[in-house]
């Protein structure tokens, strides 16, 4: 599909012995937001992992906008259009918040090596321009008074907003968001609510999240995975009705499951997470590396 | 007084120069964590380029501005071709490339220009200067070496801090993984860190050269104090590490003035041993260790 839309189709993986997806399908349209749910463990990390081609499914296909993306390289996504954030908040503590937010924009700076090197001056209107953008987009998730802080100054909730501003700088296509709200007060959730609801103005929002309240009130469409198996799919009022979520969430299904144990699935980061290294998504919590 | 003084300024000239090394391996371990052991090699061979061209052209100022560029090519080269293979295969194989590369480099420069001293000019007169009637133990020469480390280290201040070229290079030593999903090709950045850490590392060449005579294994000692600058600073800091080498360039020159001018690699070496102990982290180190 052609149309700006992500298409994952028929996707199975496995690590090792474990199936970690078990022909998993699902399709998140332009402009839309979906929900991925599913209790601990249940793959919605691997799915997103998989979903931007950090994970090579065994079988299965991924596209966005037409384009394949399994095996894509991590660098090649943001010039497709799509951007991610992490579980954590992996920002650079190094850096200001400004700073943190240019490095998001930087794929679009126009000024080379050399230019840059030699002071020449469209390297100076390119900072000047990515310093723009980025006071732009912390403007948006209201942030734009923390531009000068160190990320390490700041409470978790707020990093998390420099994190979203940090996705949305690039004007992305497509945003993948891995627990947005964890870290957020739950007087501010609304608000993030609010901001994600406009963030699909222009973009589609691929959203993982615990906190059912915020799910519901945002999602068009919602994913329930359990055990690697999508188990439902349809509208929040169409998931909430549904016998099958309530009995994967409440662990009633009647099978071996303990209850209150997450299943054995695990979720490893992909191949490759160590730093100075090739491929592979970032682990979570990369922020402390 | 007056020994004070010159001890003084010339630890600081000498100092700039282990800067500069220290420079070059900030740089590199700051993107990679890999230490390079080769680059007292690639500054040695880049130093020989530099001879080469002036005693083809007679001209010192061309010989710099080559060695320079060579130090560019060959830190980007050797990142590109033998350096980024061994990446994310354990911190080992990095060590051990980079020590081969140093085995390679001073066996491949004693093929081509043999095993001899060769004496390199300096940039200008190496005659002490003198205010009215008191000597000031440093020459034009070490002037020059001074100014030229800082104006260089100055200049990758700027870049590291007002460009967006800079701005990737510190992102992804902070965290590469984030930096690549953020759509920065940073292996390019890389190759640029090693490139300009070449660029260090033949600056410093080309300075030390006329004090210690070019040979394979000229840049050897050099490499250590150095390399002791860089840890002293903390690895990691660049600031840091410019003043770890005029640190360790007035320490050891006072060391030497007082105490006895043969034994200035040891004392060197019992510096680093002495900052390993009490502060493995450096003096300046801005980030809590990373151990590898």
């Amino acid at each position: 599909m052609n149309d700006g839309s992500l298409a994952i189709r028929d996707v199975t993986v496995r690590f090792g012995g474990l199936t970690a997806l078990d022909d998993v399908s699902l399709t998140a349209a332009p402009r839309k937001i979906t929900g991925i749910i599913g209790p601990n463990g249940a793959g919605k990390t691997t799915l997103l992992n998989t979903a931007c081609g950090f994970v090579r499914p065994q079988s299965g296909t991924v596209t966005f906008d037409g384009h394949p993306l399994t095996g894509t390289r991590a660098h090649r996504l943001a010039g497709l259009g799509i951007a991610r954030t992490l579980q954590g908040v992996g920002l650079f503590k190094g850096l200001t918040v400004a700073e943190n937010v240019m490095v998001g924009a930087t794929p679009s700076a126009r000024a080379g090596v050399w230019s840059a090197l030699f002071g020449l001056p469209r390297s100076d209107r390119d900072e000047r321009r990515l310093r723009e953008r980025a006071m732009q987009a912390l403007a948006e998730v209201g942030a734009a008074d923390l531009a000068d802080r160190m990320p390490d100054t700041l409470a978790y909730g707020l990093r998390k907003r420099v994190a979203l501003a940090r996705a949305l700088v690039a004007r992305p296509k497509l945003l993948l968001l891995d627990e947005p709200a964890s870290g957020f007060p739950e007087n501010e959730l609304p608000e993030l609510g609010e901001l994600i609801k406009k963030m699909a103005a222009e973009a589609g929002v691929v959203v993982i999240e615990h906190r059912m309240d915020l799910v519901m009130s945002v999602c068009d469409t919602i994913f329930v995975l359990d055990f690697g198996k999508l188990i439902a799919v349809g509208t929040p009022a169409e998931v909430q009705a549904d016998p099958a979520v309530t009995a994967a969430y409440l662990g009633a299904d009647g099978s071996e499951r303990t209850s209150g144990e997450p299943p054995p699935v695990q979720e490893p980061p992909g191949p490759g997470a160590e730093r100075a290294e090739g491929g592979g998504p970032p682990r979570p919590g990369a922020d402390h590396g | 007084m007056q020994e004070f003084l010159e001890f003084t300024l010339g630890g600081i000239a000498v100092g700039m120069i282990y800067a500069a090394i220290a420079l070059s391996l900030v740089l590199i371990w700051r993107g990679t964590r890999v230490l390079n052991y080769s680059q007292g090699g690639m500054a040695m061979f880049t130093t020989y380029v530099a001879w080469v061209v002036i005693r083809d052209t007679g001209s010192y100022w061309a010989g710099f501005a080559v060695a320079l560029a060579a130090g560019l090519v060959l830190g980007a080269l050797l990142e590109v071709t033998v350096v980024r293979p061994t990446m994310g295969k354990g911190p080992l194989n990095s060590v051990i490339v980079t020590i081969g590369l140093l085995i390679l480099l001073e066996g491949v420069a004693g093929i081509i220009y043999g095993g001899q001293y060769r004496s390199f000019p300096p940039s200008f007169s190496i005659k002490g200067l003198k205010v009215g009637s008191v000597a000031l133990g440093i020459s034009a020469s070490d002037l020059f070496t001074a100014a030229a480390v800082l104006a260089a280290a100055l200049a990758l201040f700027l870049v590291f801090e007002y460009t967006s070229v800079g701005l990737r290079l510190r992102a992804t030593a902070f965290a590469p993984g984030v930096t690549r999903l953020l759509g920065v090709r940073i292996g390019r950045v890389l190759t640029l860190g090693w490139a300009l850490a070449g660029l260090f590392g033949a600056l410093a060449g080309v300075l030390v050269t006329p004090s210690t005579f070019l040979y394979p294994n000229s840049m050897d000692s050099i490499f250590v104090l150095g390399f002791t600058a860089a840890v002293i600073g903390g690895l990691d800091s660049p600031v840091g590490g410019v003043i770890g080498g005029v640190l360790l360039g007035v320490v050891l020159s006072y060391a030497g003035g007082y105490l006895g001018s043969n034994l200035v690699l040891v004392y060197g070496l019992a510096a680093l041993a002495l900052v390993l102990m009490i502060r493995p982290s450096g003096l300046f180190s801005s980030t809590a260790s990373r151990r590898v």
